[in-house]
């Protein structure tokens, strides 16, 4: 079925030296079948084969899971196959990674410091770490990051970017100190309406001036109890590709809101207007749009909340089994700011629907798991469908959802392909 | 009252003539028509006469045979007669495919180099298309390439790369 099947790991040696010509080249359509089958490859190549772009002294691919597709790897994109998110709290193996720019080599973590500053800021303060352990509460959340493009691979016309299938998501637990705690400490002016920061990766064209990305949220958001300075991930230091040794993290909103390699917050007396704050980054249409439809800047706007949405992580799409059999499917369901208030599966595409029993977050912005037990008295091939539903009542759509210029918000359901015999 | 008795058995005599004698003209126009109907029939659609005589129609019908009295006019990289997109092989295509059917018949598929290829493969087996030898592989080109199918636009398009396993527990 796939092109995987003819690549051999010597081809795509040869291919990731002119992905850049290649990448010009390509209709982004192509780049998605072409790309995507070289790229799986890629994630089980030979051992000590190093591609082109990978510098020789860090590998992000190390300890991460088997199975996990590279999107690119320059800058470094990977996402895992949904069955490898199976487990309540992501482990680091299972993460994916999303990089605008070049990972960071010359971390210092002794001395690393964070300054916070800003028009709207009362002072600036730096902090070392020890001094933010030491100075403030530490708490732990588990918190939901999808990147706002995750599903990207199935707009159409095709969005450019990373075409994200399911997996860039996870829910791991992160250790830290309430920003809005050390906001205080600072002093917060009352004009204040935005939060903005400023991470250490480096631009792709070597510029070292050149801000990668410097996103932000408004101050309500930075205000919320979860929103942390952390440095611990399950329980550990944040590994280099999330973010060590510190990350602003704001859960339930896109993922690249929760800046890697902090060491500068401005509170800010207006939007933050930092790199892939404007023009259409991490923005979507105010209003529905034709599919294909040029948008003017001036009428996107930034997302915040991330919609509701779920994943099957077990099983493994492709199983197969007999009539006879109880087939346990389970899950996660997220939604944003909000809280999921019902699952549900279909085995006749959307006919009909069944209840799923669903736990409660374990903190506000954490994913929930779901699970159901189904049987196939008819043998055949079926497809499971999940469908979650917010506490707004709000659903995911079975078809793609509405079309965007960046392919940002696909929340389409998730669904598997099984056989029973 | 007498008289009434009397004279109906000659009126009844006269009616039963006259209606017998209006009855045989009318069977024989209908007879007439009938014949000249036929007659017309099988002057303006001589196949069917054929169909009658020929026993041995079903098995040696008379080989259709390639195209070679058609003109090539491209525009817009369209072939003008048939709407045939412009390639290495549209003559051959036209040569051998419109020989029979409409270009319509191309057009409006889509399929793989392997799925035309059965197409042929039917036509040969059981509409009575000839060995296409050489040309085949250079007319399979064509329509591979011209004719592929398309990306799928739906807004869920079917899930593929499945890899099947055995669920074990």
């Amino acid at each position: 079925m796939s092109n995987a099947d003819n690549i051999n790991p010597k081809k795509i040696k040869s291919q990731s030296k002119n992905r850049r010509a290649f990448l010009q080249k390509s209709s982004m359509a192509a780049i998605s079948a072409f790309l995507g089958a070289n790229i799986v490859h890629a994630a089980t190549m030979p051992k000590g084969y190093i591609p082109v772009a990978l510098p020789a002294d860090f590998d992000p691919m190390k300890g991460k899971s088997e199975g996990m597709i590279i999107r690119n790897e320059k800058p470094w994109n990977v996402e895992p196959a949904p069955h490898l998110l199976n487990d309540a709290i992501t482990p680091f193996a299972s993460i994916f990674i999303r990089n605008n720019g070049l990972i960071p080599k010359d971390v210092d973590a002794a001395n690393w410091t964070l300054t916070i500053g800003g028009e709207s800021a009362v002072q600036e303060k730096t902090y070392t770490l020890d001094e933010l352990k030491k100075k403030f509460k530490a708490y732990t959340y588990q918190l939901t990051l999808e990147c706002g493009g995750n599903g990207r691979a199935s707009f159409y016309p095709p969005a450019s970017g990373n075409q994200w299938e399911e997996g860039a998501v996870y829910c791991s637990e992160w250790t830290g100190v309430r920003l809005k705690d050390v906001l205080a400490d600072v002093g917060v002016k009352h004009d204040a309406v935005y939060i903005g920061y400023y991470g250490k990766d480096k631009h792709l064209n070597g510029d070292p001036n050149k801000v990668v990305i410097s996103r932000g949220a408004p101050i309500a958001k930075a205000m919320q109890d979860e929103t942390l300075l952390a440095w611990a991930l399950n329980g550990k230091d944040i590994p280099l590709a999330h973010g060590y040794p510190l990350r602003l993290v704001c859960g339930g909103w896109p993922a690249s809101v929760s800046g890697k390699w902090l060491h500068k917050l401005v509170i800010r007396n207006q939007v933050h207007d930092g790199e892939k704050m404007m023009g259409d980054a991490y923005r979507v249409p105010k209003y529905p749009v034709a599919p294909g439809e040029k948008v003017p800047d001036e009428d996107m706007k930034i997302i915040e909340s991330m919609p509701v949405k779920s994943i099957i992580t077990y099983p493994k799409s492709g199983a197969m089994f007999s009539t006879s059999k109880k087939l346990s499917v389970r899950g996660h369901a997220w939604a944003g700011e909000q809280e999921v208030s019902a699952m549900e599966v279909s085995t006749d595409f959307g006919a009909t629907w069944k209840k799923c029993t669903l736990k409660k977050p374990v903190n506000r912005l954490a994913w929930q798991q779901w699970s159901i037990e189904l049987s196939f008295p008819e043998t055949g091939y079926y497809e499971i469908w999940a469908k979650a539903t917010d506490d707004q009542g709000i659903s995911q759509p079975m078809v793609i959802p509405g079309w965007n210029p960046k392919g940002y918000l696909n929340n389409a359901c998730h669904r598997i392909a099984v056989k029973v015999s | 009252m007498n008289n009434v008795p009397d004279k109906q058995p000659s009126n009844q005599a006269k009616n039963q003539l006259f209606n017998s004698l209006t009855k045989s003209v009318a069977g024989l126009a209908i007879l007439v028509v009938l014949l000249l109907g036929l007659v017309l029939l099988v002057v303006f659609q001589p196949e069917i006469s054929k169909r009658f005589n020929a026993t041995t129609s079903e098995t040696s019908p008379k080989n259709p045979e390639p195209l070679t009295d058609f003109t090539t006019e491209l525009v817009d990289g369209k072939d003008v007669e048939t709407g045939l997109l412009a390639g290495e092989g549209l003559e051959l295509v036209k040569a051998n495919c419109t020989a029979c059917h409409s270009s319509a018949l191309i057009l409006q598929n889509r399929f793989t180099r392997e799925g035309w290829h059965e197409r042929i493969v039917w036509m040969q087996e059981t509409q009575g298309l000839w060995e296409l030898g050489g040309n085949e592989s250079i007319i399979l080109d064509y329509l591979a390439a011209n004719y592929a199918p398309e990306a799928p636009k739906g807004r869920r398009v079917p899930l593929t790369g499945i890899e099947w396993y055995e669920l074990k527990d």
